[in-house]
């Protein structure tokens, strides 16, 4: 069993990236082995209201079993109760945000309500620290990071709170995980899309210092080759078991934390 | 199958990583399950410790570069190395390009030290003619502004050098590693002796698509720098992208073609 958590259907506005349809997902997720992915609407990252977004995930969920709606979640509108009640009801195995995107600090008080709220509901929320590389952004795309200290504070608000993060690297990963107590810590799941294997091997070495048991399957598709993640996979030493976690079994208990 | 990886880098005792033999052997043994046949590899300097990466001392320039000839000879079927130059330090380059290609090294690399398109360049690209080598320069995909600790370059630079210079094969690095790549292959679509590494952290769904329309595959060289997963990834996607004859030519042919005869594949 293969769970991509960092899957999109639409489009990116800064550049052109083949795929984003239902279609060209399962393509894709056919190509590299996956059997599930969690799916994030891209275009509507960018609307004034990511919300309006949300019903083609639920529509396309369920017009395809093997695709699960990610939500978009924005604690600036006055919809965002009503959005994760909506949520939890039709069983979404995560929300999103997007602070910096929505124009919002990432750590300030919308957050902070948002994250308490979905703790306490038992709704995990989902982050990206980025969605392309740094160097290579739009010139108008300027939509901050997401920083390592907003992930630390937000894991303090609500002791529910659950947040998997998606493309972080190495050092952010170590300042979040090394910042927080254990109790902290364990509430958070790291993807590993954006983690360096070999010769560098970040990823080989987080497994080591802060636990296979962190780590989650998440390709970025379209936006990058789900072929990475495979590959980043085979280039690990891992058990066949601790892969298998990473894969879907890390997924599956975080869900039922 | 033959896999060569054009873009590769070794680390040393003279260098401040203390994990550097842990990085060689981590870059040898990744290389092995992808099938790497040849790794072309550069060191750059001393690597920040004793002068700046891109702006090594002759000295560290000297060190690294022996270094490099120590690894190819210790590994001589699967090691090959470009000879790092300064070009600010023309005598220096120039002979050490001499001394570095008679003791086996097999092409040149550029950091950057000096900007692409400077004449300071041209000595160096001849001497890069005369010996038939092929120049790697390094590459700021789309560079808009001054980086630190760089007088870095783009591909629009690089297709002054290489006009100049028509009868030498240059490597333009890493193309997913950093900046807008659709930049670089506008700047040397119709630059028929620039060649496109693929190289980088990036693997932007679309890039290799927009490689293949731009340069075509002939034009197209594997290789992984300093993150062989994501190298590996794109191998997988040209796999099933491409036609036999068309992934043997960027898995080995073309880098077989610019690089001295033999010094790749010895049959050949």
């Amino acid at each position: 069993m293969r769970i991509d958590v960092n899957a999109f259907l639409g489009r990116y506005p800064f550049r052109r990236a083949p795929g984003g349809s239902p279609q060209a997902l399962i393509e894709g997720m056919d190509r590299t082995g996956i059997d599930q992915a969690w799916i994030s609407n891209l275009s509507a990252i960018f609307w004034r209201d990511p919300t309006e977004g949300n019903s083609v995930l639920y529509q396309a969920a369920e017009y395809q079993p093997r695709f699960k709606p990610v939500p978009a979640i924005h604690p600036g509108l006055p919809n965002w109760a009503r959005v994760l009640r909506e949520g939890v009801d039709r069983k979404a195995p995560s929300l999103r945000c997007d602070p910096t995107f929505y124009g919002l600090e990432p750590d300030g008080g919308e957050m902070r309500a948002l994250v308490a709220a979905c703790g306490a509901a038992g709704m995990p929320l989902l982050m990206a620290v980025r969605l392309e590389d740094g160097r290579q952004r739009h010139p108008n795309d300027r939509a901050a990071e997401l920083p390592p200290s907003a992930v630390r504070t937000l894991l303090r608000v609500h002791p529910g709170v659950r947040l998997l993060i998606t493309h972080a690297d190495r050092e952010f990963i170590e300042q979040v995980h090394f910042g927080s107590t254990p109790a902290e810590a364990a509430r958070v799941l790291w993807d590993i899309c954006w983690i360096w294997g070999p010769p560098e091997d970040h990823l080989q070495i987080l497994l080591g210092t802060i636990g296979v048991e962190r780590f989650t399957f998440g390709s970025a598709l379209p936006l990058r080759l789900p072929e990475n993640i495979a590959a980043k996979l085979d280039l690990l030493d891992i058990s066949a078991e601790d892969r298998a976690r990473i894969e879907a079994g890390n997924l599956q208990a975080f869900l039922a934390l | 199958m033959t896999l060569i990886d054009v873009h590769a880098h070794f680390y040393h005792p003279a260098s401040p990583r203390a994990d550097w033999a842990e990085r060689n052997a981590s870059r040898l043994k990744a290389g092995e399950k992808l099938g790497i046949t040849c790794h072309i590899a550069s060191i750059l300097g001393s690597w920040g410790r004793t002068s700046p990466t891109y702006f090594p001392s002759p000295r560290d320039v000297s060190a690294g570069n022996e270094t490099l000839l120590a690894l190819q000879r210790g590994l001589p079927a699967l090691i090959r190395g470009y000879v790092c130059v300064n070009p600010n330090y023309t005598e220096h380059a120039l002979s050490e390009i001499e001394r570095c290609l008679a003791a086996g090294l097999i092409g040149i690399k550029l950091a950057a030290s000096r900007r692409a398109d400077d004449p300071l360049l041209d000595p160096i690209c001849e001497a890069a003619r005369n010996h038939r080598v092929p120049v790697l320069q390094h590459i700021w995909q789309g560079r808009r502004h001054e980086w630190p600790g760089q007088e870095a370059s783009d591909a629009a630079e690089l297709a002054t050098l290489a006009r100049r210079h028509p009868e030498v094969p240059f490597i333009l690095a890493h193309l997913a590693g950093g900046g807008d790549w659709l930049h670089s292959l506008h700047a040397v679509r119709e630059r028929s002796n620039v060649y496109v590494d693929l190289s980088g952290s990036g693997v932007d769904g679309g890039m290799l698509e927009a490689c293949i329309e731009a340069v075509g595959t002939d034009r197209l060289l594997w290789g992984a720098d300093i993150t062989l997963d994501t190298g590996w990834a794109k191998l997988r996607y040209l796999e099933r992208l491409l036609p036999a004859e068309q992934l043997d030519a960027v898995r080995w042919k073309n880098a077989a073609r610019i690089f001295p005869p033999k010094s790749l594949i010895p049959d050949s």
